[in-house]
């Protein structure tokens, strides 16, 4: 049965759903709803939910509970984001599962409280300090949101890595109508022989650790994270292509903006040009290599990527499409939403 | 022939990497002994900070987790929000928990965070070579007060006094270990904090006033009296609350 839900508040329901029983966060627009929903959800749950002093301290609390071996997850926006990247850090280095939703905001600065993607950088090149990635996702609906979230917490868990969920005001503020998926029975998750639940002691002692004293050791913790992303570009990639076969403009767009450009796409196919859009799901791992196949097709003619930002995904697609193609860019920033009209009139006044 | 001494079965065997005459030993086998005390073998987890007891997690016999820099109870809120039934505790030094730290600290216990704070206060940043620290006494010579502690360098932060005009801490307390009289008195009261998270009865915190003859430039004996009669009049002894 479909349920009609805003955005925020059907992730929520989702990482209930998926087994999720804590939650910390801090309040910052347009991901309040997030918060507000588990404050009265985990309750009846038998969850934690705990609204921390700081975004400091929310990511350092899911850094406690996750080492303890809790399903875990916080949201804030982007400068809260910001705040959090210190516990990140430190999360990808002691290799603790939790999941992290990003309802991005305009900046830099405290910038506005409407939709951008601006924090592609941030999300998807590592944000703090050291060598460190996050499986990242970029959904493009609720539905699609909820799926992935469903699903976030066992990637979490089998790489022991932070998934981020990088959405956009657009995201959490829109209501539609979806299909919710079962609760997960917490008692059939895996127990997390790593985690320091308190049981051990002497040989069976525990210690989550990001001090490296030794080079040699810090070297062979920095070879073992990168083993873990080449992993996760062998198997978690994953994109969606639409009228991609004979398109000879080839739109990248992700998240709200690829829905976006998919209307735009039709309304040039009625005119007689031929687009098409690959929208990349997984921000990190980046699909690379589908790109790189869809350049080499005598078809393809040019790239377009389109961002709320002043081009930041762009950087990728042109590493992925390697010189074969031209990549040109197309943004918005500031909280102004790009419409299918704007794509289409910049698509003929370019052409 | 009866055993009247022995060291804690909840330290490990790792030899403690404290300087001569810092008392972190002392401290670890106070906690160490209380944990053992209060039966927690195999229902512990520890917090070991960023500073001279950072390798605390080599020490204490149970599962721990190094935190980042101040974040330590915030993390502990995580770790006893999920783990109720377990004991947890945070051992923090001055710079950890009184600078980079505040706001967590406070906000844990304003809370009431069924938990257990144990803050060494040597009133210096040990780890990182003698800079000048919150709690570094006004006049006190640091490598970053070279002058002796200003007054445009911050006054001395009494955290413990800080937090006892909040509701939500259960058990507040400033001991010393300059001598075994001192020592004693510390024991208790770390007891005191351990036993009421095993009550439920919220957040506790010792501040402990401490040595760092390295940093101090001081013998062990000179450091020992430096806190007997300079710390404890800006840091008096006591229990600052108890409910």
């Amino acid at each position: 049965m479909k349920v009609l839900m805003k955005g925020n508040e059907a992730i929520a329901e989702a990482a209930v759903r998926a087994g999720c029983r804590a939650f910390f966060g801090y309040p910052i627009t347009p991901q309040n709803e997030i918060p507000e929903y588990f404050s009265r959800r985990m309750p009846e749950v038998g969850g934690v939910f705990v609204q921390a002093e700081s975004e400091v301290s929310a990511i350092n609390m899911v850094y406690g509970a996750a080492g303890s071996g809790a399903r875990v997850m916080t949201s804030s926006s982007s400068p809260g984001i910001s705040l959090k990247q210190e516990g990140i850090s430190y999360i990808c280095a002691a290799e603790l599962p939790c999941v992290i939703v990003n309802m991005v905001r305009g900046g830099p600065g405290l910038g506005g409280i409407l939709p951008a993607q601006s924090d592609y950088f941030q999300a998807v090149k590592g944000g703090g300090h050291g060598d460190y990635r996050m499986l990242v996702y970029g959904p493009s609906t609720v539905q699609e949101a909820v799926d992935i979230m469903y699903e976030a917490f066992d990637k979490a868990d089998k790489y022991r890595i932070p998934v981020m969920i990088l959405g956009d005001g657009v995201l959490g503020q829109i209501m539609e109508a979806i299909e919710l998926p079962e609760m997960v029975d917490i008692q059939t998750i895996p127990k997390k022989e790593w985690a320091t639940d308190g049981t051990g002691v002497g040989e069976s002692r525990r210690v989550i650790n990001t001090l490296k004293i030794k080079p040699e050791v810090l070297e062979e913790v920095n070879n073992r994270l990168a083993d873990k992303y080449k992993s996760l570009s062998k198997h978690e990639v994953r994109y969606e292509q639409y009228r991609t076969e004979d398109a000879e403009i080839i739109f990248v767009a992700y998240g709200t903006v690829a829905r976006i450009s998919k209307s735009a796409v039709d309304t040039l196919r009625d005119k007689g040009i031929k687009a098409g859009l690959f929208r990349p799901i997984t921000l990190y791992p980046f699909p690379s290599d589908p790109l790189l196949s869809l350049s080499k097709l005598r078809s393809s003619k040019k790239f377009l990527a389109i961002e709320l930002s002043m081009g930041q995904m762009v950087e990728d697609v042109r590493l992925a499409v390697n010189g074969n193609k031209p990549v040109d860019f197309f943004g918005k920033v500031g909280g102004i939403i790009i419409t299918p009209d704007d794509i289409v009139n910049y698509v003929i006044k370019e052409k | 022939m009866s055993v009247v001494y022995k060291k804690s079965k909840m330290l490990t065997n790792v030899p403690l990497n404290y300087c001569p005459g810092c008392t972190h030993g002392i401290v670890h086998k106070l906690v160490a002994e209380t944990l053992e005390e209060i039966n927690a073998e195999g229902n512990v987890i520890g917090i070991a900070p960023v500073g001279c007891a950072v390798f605390a997690y080599d020490f204490f016999n149970c599962d721990m987790q190094q935190v980042a820099h101040g974040r330590a109870p915030a993390c502990a809120t995580g770790i006893k929000r999920c783990n109720p039934d377990k004991i947890v505790f945070a051992y923090q030094g001055d710079g950890d928990i009184a600078s980079i730290g505040t706001a967590e600290i406070v906000h844990a216990a304003a809370r009431g965070e069924n938990f257990t704070v144990v803050f060494i206060n040597n009133a210096i940043y040990g780890m990182t070579g003698g800079q000048m620290a919150p709690t570094t006494l006004v006049g006190q010579k640091t490598t970053t007060s070279p002058f002796g502690r200003g007054k445009m360098q911050g006054n001395p932060i009494k955290l413990t006094e800080m937090l006892a005009t909040l509701d939500g801490p259960s058990y507040l307390a400033r001991v010393s270990v300059s001598d075994p009289a001192n020592v004693r008195k510390a024991k208790k009261a770390i007891k005191k904090a351990f036993e009421n998270q095993v009550n439920g009865k919220g957040f506790s915190m010792v501040e402990v006033l401490s040595t760092c003859p390295t940093n101090w430039h001081m013998t062990p004996v000179q450091a020992l009296d430096f806190v007997k009669n300079e710390m404890t009049k800006v840091f008096p002894l006591g229990v600052y609350k108890d409910c």
